[in-house]
């Protein structure tokens, strides 16, 4: 899977919980979820237990605290793709 | 005494098994028309009662009331149920959503559940036991707290008043309301949005089922099962849904120019003390009597004013001595005896949400002049029947202005709560 393919499929992941449409708009590898896209931070959780579903993958704990930007999110689902 | 001021009511919304708007309700109560269905549900899970009192809607209503991030994972009737009657509530009040940063002060909610998204809390055992709590999701405590529905509304509409959820069985409803009424008579808050709301489905009614109270002779018939009054009633039927009444100051409804359905006079809310014949589940007559005569005094009323009764009257041996209590309570029988009767033929027993989708119905007849009639109490119990005349129960709804309405709801503990409403 690419960067591109794996950016769309979490843009599709984080578009309900989204609260600032324009952030969305402009939504690249550095955008925040909670500045930028203003995430309920409780939403957090669920977003990725989306991702786990999505990739089939399990996100440890460590790497859930590092999943506040869409560059982390992109690095930990490679790397976890990777280890499966 | 502290001079009280005038408390009113001036805005209503229901969720009931037989109507899930109040123009619906209103239509549906005078026709008769039952909202007690057979569930399949409940027999292929051997229930011996496998009928009950549901409100029917698509799922696609409920975007109108929630947005998506808030549909994702929501698996609580009672929240569906709380948040439409309460939002429609809102806005039949001509009341806006609070769209700006700083909260309405003296803006409250008061809405009270007996246990809220019981499937939820399923959801959550069933994942909790597999070893997989970290994937129960942001939602399993907002969705199973008992204030998870105050919650709800008092975001949605931006209160920054008493935002809370009352919890006292069979009598939640009509207390939150009383609580409302307190809270605004004493000054503390304008507006507040009160009601309660019930789950649907077969681990909210299970437990009744097993106490053997229910009726299971009516599941082939399930619109006549529901029989308050008659000689052959045989149980509640076990019913859900929501009712809330935006109750405001006189002042704040008169500033606002609002339509006001009706005044709340006062009321009381006590407890038998499981002495004296009350138990867990049997309420102490003594407290009953006591409830409606304080309720009276605390009107300033007398006991002569009152056109009609809403009674608690669940289709159950006691029922008898329901209105034996407010025969006495009242020092009226026979002819002289208001009008009564129970909403609960048409709903069955929504057990929390009971209190307010009842006073949602009291209220209509207050304001469109009607006593709602009372499907299947043809065959009147004859203790009933000999205190108060058939006249006074009516069958079929009558046309008739009434000035006052009492209504009472009693609750598993022993708690009785009684409120007063008067035409405006």
């Amino acid at each position: 899977m690419n960067k591109e393919e794996l950016l769309s499929k979490l843009k599709a992941i984080i578009t309900p919980y989204v609260q600032n449409e324009e952030g969305l708009k402009n939504l690249n590898i550095h955008t925040d979820f909670i500045k930028d896209l203003e995430i309920n931070s409780a939403n957090l959780v669920d977003v990725v237990l989306d991702v786990e579903d999505e990739f089939d993958i399990e996100i440890d704990n460590e790497s859930m605290e590092k999943m506040l930007t869409v560059e982390a999110s992109i690095a930990i689902i490679e790397s976890k793709l990777q280890e499966k | 005494m502290m001079n009280k001021r005038r408390v009113v009511i001036t805005g209503l919304g229901v969720v009931a098994p037989n109507g899930t708007s109040v123009s619906d309700f209103n239509n549906n109560i005078q026709k008769g028309k039952s909202g007690i269905r057979y569930i399949e549900k409940l027999k292929e899970l051997n229930f011996s009662c496998q009928i009950a009192g549901k409100p029917l809607y698509k799922e696609s209503y409920l975007n109108n009331y929630f947005n998506n991030i808030q549909l994702k994972g929501l698996n609580a009737s009672g929240m569906e149920y709380g948040v439409i009657a309460g939002m429609d509530a809102w806005k039949d009040a001509g009341l806006s959503i609070n769209n700006s940063q700083t909260p309405l002060w003296d803006t409250g909610v008061i809405f009270g559940t007996g246990i809220l998204g019981v499937d939820k809390f399923r959801e959550a055992i069933y994942k909790v036991d597999e070893g997989k709590v970290r994937r129960l999701g942001s939602t399993s405590v907002t969705q199973t707290m008992a204030s998870g529905i105050s919650a709800f509304l008092g975001g949605m509409l931006g209160c920054g008043n008493i935002v809370t959820t009352n919890s006292s069985a069979c009598s939640t409803g009509t207390e939150a309301i009383l609580m409302a009424y307190n809270h605004i008579a004493q000054g503390n808050a304008e507006i507040i949005l009160a009601g309660s709301t019930s789950d649907s489905g077969p681990y909210v009614w299970g437990g009744f089922d097993a106490m053997r109270i229910l009726p299971y002779k009516y599941n082939d018939n399930p619109t006549k099962a529901s029989r308050p009054m008659s000689a052959t009633a045989s149980g509640f039927v076990p019913g859900s849904g929501a009712g809330a009444l935006v109750i405001e100051s006189l002042e704040s409804a008169q500033k606002r120019g609002a339509t006001i359905y009706a005044e709340i006079l006062g009321g009381h809310v006590n407890s038998g003390g499981q002495r004296n014949g009350g138990s867990m589940t049997a309420p102490n007559s003594q407290a009953v009597q006591y409830c409606i005569q304080k309720a009276i005094t605390n009107a300033h009323i007398n006991s002569k004013d009152i056109d009609a009764i809403n009674g608690h009257l669940t289709a159950t041996t006691m029922d008898s001595i329901e209105i034996q209590n407010w025969s006495e309570a009242l020092g009226r029988k026979g002819k002289d005896f208001p009008y009564i009767n129970s909403l609960k033929s048409l709903v069955g027993h929504c057990l929390a949400a009971s209190g307010s989708i009842e006073s949602v119905a009291a209220v209509l007849q207050l304001k469109n002049g009607y006593v709602f009639g009372n499907i299947n109490s043809e065959d009147l119990h004859p203790a009933i029947e000999a205190l108060i005349p058939r006249d006074q129960i009516p069958l079929k709804t009558i046309n008739k202005p009434l000035t006052i309405i009492a209504k009472a709801s009693f609750g598993f503990g022993d708690v009785n709560a009684c409120v007063i409403f008067k035409k405006y």
